[in-house]
């Protein structure tokens, strides 16, 4: 047994279930950081030291830290647990699980019929990613930094008040 | 360090996917909804470097910053989006959104 795989999967799982089913938003947000943060153990384990950095900086730090800071401008009071609570009736959350376990256990099954595929134990470092990143994959490089610039420029235009410029 | 089966880490993105799955449908509120895919790029992320793993390339590590990418303009949009849904109708459900004109 590899426990350095096996203990994050599972922490990973848990949180990410926390996270779907917590009412509080804030209480949701903490969970899926220590889900993110599992999964760039699991990251290190399989020999991408890069990408389980890259995953704690961006998406445990900014990303997140993006989502805290929505948090604070709404200013949700404590209202919104019980509200949470009324929109979640069980008829509601039902379906959706049934099917979606229906679709997971089909995917299980067919992974299980590919037999047993070892995965490497060398790592990969950052420099070879890099190389990658600004070789043969440079014209996906600069699609996405055109991407981000349309989402800076879309986030701006979207998260102005408009009552203030009537005024 | 012993060696892994692909599965196993296919399996797991599999799982966190399908969780990510149920939180869109399930959930009303849109910050829980923003989160929920944030959880499924992520599990296709692990995919991605799972499957570059198991060939010993780069190229799927390559793929998952493209989804880094992907998922930080997704979210500022989407953070955005909530807060103007919650300036002009006071809530953050979904349903809301159905009433909304131009």
């Amino acid at each position: 047994m590899d426990w350095f795989f096996y203990i994050p999967a599972v922490v990973a799982t848990v949180a990410t279930a926390m996270v779907i089913t917590r009412l509080n938003a804030v209480h949701a947000l903490l969970y899926l950081i220590v889900s993110l943060l599992s999964v760039a153990m699991i990251f290190f384990r399989l020999g991408a030291p890069f990408i389980a950095a890259l995953e704690v900086i961006i998406y445990a730090g900014a990303i997140m830290v993006l989502f805290v800071f929505v948090m604070m401008m709404l200013n949700l009071g404590p209202r919104t647990v019980e509200q949470e609570n009324a929109w979640l009736p069980t008829r509601m959350w039902l379906g959706p699980i049934i099917l979606t376990i229906i679709l997971l256990i089909e995917l299980i099954f067919m992974l299980r019929q590919s037999g047993h595929q070892p995965m490497t134990t060398e790592t990969i470092q950052a420099k070879q990613v890099g190389i990658a990143l600004f070789g043969p994959y440079l014209l996906g490089a600069e699609l996405a930094s055109m991407l981000l610039l349309g989402g800076v420029v879309g986030a701006y235009h979207l998260g102005r008040d408009s009552r203030e410029e009537r005024n | 360090m012993p060696v892994l089966p692909m599965e196993q880490g296919l399996l797991l993105a599999a799982l966190l996917f399908a969780l990510g799955l149920v939180g869109v449908l399930v959930r009303r509120n849109v910050i829980f909804i923003l989160m929920s895919i944030e959880i499924m790029l992520n599990a296709a992320g692990l995919a991605f470097v799972v499957a570059g793993s198991r060939w010993a390339q780069e190229d799927g590590q390559v793929m998952f910053v493209f989804i880094l990418a992907v998922a930080a303009a997704e979210v500022s949009v989407g953070l955005a989006l909530l807060l103007q849904l919650y300036r002009r109708l006071q809530t953050l459900d979904v349903d809301a959104a159905s009433k909304m004109r131009g």
